[in-house]
């Protein structure tokens, strides 16, 4: 199970309903399920990964963020989470605005790019950073748009969606991000969690 | 003794109103089960069959004595696991082994129905069938499954029963049959009704059955049950038991005399006017057009927990289809969940050793099984 599921479940409440974007194997959804007794539905393009999510007893579609999203009506649920796939869309801000459309509030988590690791491998090597958590070259790496906390950040003023919590992964512990201490968390940060909602 | 006297019929006294107008009563429908009910009576599983399938789902056709058409699915442990669930399939209404279809007799007429039989739709069929759960004293269905046009009586079935069914699994079907589906159909109904011997319908003894024109029928639907794909790597041009052509018009090809085959081994076993009865009823569905255009009401008021397939080389009922009906449901907030299974052998993939589509099936079922038990 992923570091930051922990910290995903403190920001959901109980009993709500919840769709999980790119669920992968169910893991977060399972996760949930157990611990907060959410109502949870999934969407995964893998047809592997829809079926170990069937076997689980879970309810998932096969489907494509991009494409797929637009058949749930507005505020379907009260929490859509996007896991680290953010920077594999082709275009991330329609995938924001659709989150927040079928959801009152969306959960985005983010790899930073400006993590010190991945800005060192780019300063002293000269290639493109390879780190545990973005494990691809550059050539086959499914992550199109990486951007890092603070980008994410400034991505929410241009295209105006409120962040309500942002929270920094750093070495499996959990911090809040501030306007004070953003250049260490971007520095620091391996993940970014950021609960968003429409302005 | 007549063999077909050994089928289990439940004959329907409650006066039905078929979509046409016209009422029937007192008229039989045949059936058969697999597994036992529980003492609870929650682990029924209401099979509906597609166009040519009949009750005999598992084990040997009693009549044909041949494999039930969906004996890879259903038996013990199987996805459809009779060691578990209570597995109930009824002959369709218009159809020809055993429930009231047009070979039977017209009590006023004293003559075998034909044409004068009056249409049926899906709807119609699931009206009937419904029947079968006062038989049994089931309250609820754990699950209704088909697939095709049994897909179809799924979709219909939770429409009409929205409290009938926990479960629902529609697989590789459509919720309005498109015009391709009826121009199909159509070709079969003409190669039948073309047959000299068909008569108008009337045709009644062994020796004028319109055969030909049923076993054409048959060879066209077919191939629309199988890939491009499938036909290639199965057929290919291989030659039928000669080592060249013989510019003639017998069977050279693998294909022409396996599609020979297949259309008369099914004359054997099914009625050319159930035929055009049955393709009639598919032709007519469009629940649709029944919810004036928004597909999502006729789901409004079921709390059934959906899950659909299709597959991914099926091009007579494609995975956009049965996604119009998934996007129909998570419009409404329903449970839905679906999958496109990747298989090469079309449209039949259903009815195939198809392991991901069996693995998903069970799977569905069996931990939906669990989580109903664990709530109640």
């Amino acid at each position: 199970m992923k570091a930051e599921y922990n910290f995903i479940a403190n920001i959901i409440e109980k009993n709500s309903t919840v769709l999980d974007v790119g669920c992968d194997d169910g893991t977060l959804m399972e996760f949930l399920r157990k611990n907060k007794n959410v109502n949870i539905r999934g969407i995964e393009i893998s047809k592997e990964k829809v079926q170990i999510c069937i076997a689980k007893g879970l309810t998932v579609i096969e489907g494509n963020a991009e494409l797929d999203l637009k058949q749930f009506p507005k505020n379907s649920f009260d929490y859509v989470v996007l896991g680290q796939t953010l920077q594999a869309f082709i275009n991330p801000e329609i995938v924001i605005k659709e989150l927040l459309r079928v959801g009152k509030k969306a959960i985005v988590t983010i790899p930073n790019f400006g993590n010190w690791k991945v800005r060192l491998d780019l300063l002293f090597k000269g290639t493109m950073p390879i780190t545990s958590s973005l494990p691809h070259e550059w050539y086959n790496t499914p992550n199109i748009h990486m951007c890092t906390i603070k980008d994410f950040v400034r991505f929410s003023e241009t295209i105006n969606f409120k962040i309500v919590k942002s929270l920094a992964l750093i070495n499996k512990n959990i911090s809040n991000i501030s306007k004070s201490n953003i250049f260490l968390k971007n520095l620091f940060g391996e993940l970014g969690i950021f609960l968003i909602e429409n302005k | 003794m007549n063999i077909r006297e050994n089928i289990k019929k439940l004959i329907i006294e409650k006066p039905l109103r078929l979509d046409c107008g016209k009422t029937i009563s007192k008229f039989p429908l045949a059936y058969e089960t697999y597994g036992k009910l529980n003492e609870n009576k929650d682990n029924a599983i209401l099979v509906f069959h597609a166009l040519t399938g009949d009750q005999f789902v598992t084990g040997v056709n009693p009549i044909t004595k041949k494999d039930g058409w969906w004996s890879y699915a259903v038996g013990p442990k199987k996805s459809i696991d009779t060691d578990k669930y209570f597995v109930i399939c009824a002959n369709v209404i218009g159809g020809c082994m055993g429930s009231f279809g047009p070979s039977h007799e017209n009590p006023e007429t004293k003559k075998i129905y034909g044409t004068d039989f009056p249409v049926i739709t899906i709807n119609d069929m699931v009206n009937a069938q419904v029947n079968l759960l006062d038989f049994f004293n089931i309250k609820k269905l754990f699950s209704v499954v088909g697939g095709s046009m049994g897909g179809m009586q799924v979709l219909q079935f939770v429409s009409n029963f929205p409290d009938k069914a926990k479960t629902a699994v529609p697989i590789a079907c459509t919720s309005s049959h498109s015009a391709q589906n009826i121009a199909f159909n159509e070709l079969g109904r003409q190669a039948i009704t073309a047959d000299h011997n068909w008569m108008d319908g009337k045709y009644n003894s062994k020796s004028t059955l319109p055969d030909k024109g049923l076993a054409v029928a048959r060879m066209a639907a077919h191939i629309t049950y199988l890939s491009k794909k499938g036909l290639q790597e199965k057929f290919g041009r291989n030659l039928q038991e000669r080592d060249d052509l013989k510019f003639g018009f017998d069977a050279d090809f693998q294909i022409e005399s396996y599609l020979r085959y297949q259309g008369s081994v099914f004359v054997d076993r099914f009625d050319a006017n159930s035929y055009l009865y049955i393709t009639r009823a598919m032709d007519y569905f469009d629940l649709v057009k029944q919810f004036d255009g928004n597909l999502s009401n006729a789901f409004k008021k079921t709390k059934t927990k959906f899950f659909i397939m299709s597959f991914t080389s099926d091009w007579l009922y494609p995975t956009q289809e049965n996604k119009d009906i998934v996007i129909a449901l998570n419009a409404i907030g329903a449970n839905v969940g679906f999958v496109e299974i990747e298989s090469d052998k079309g449209h039949d993939s259903f009815l195939l050793e198809v392991p991901d589509f069996l693995n998903a099936l069970k799977n569905f079922l069996d931990k939906s099984y669990i989580e109903g038990n664990n709530e109640s």
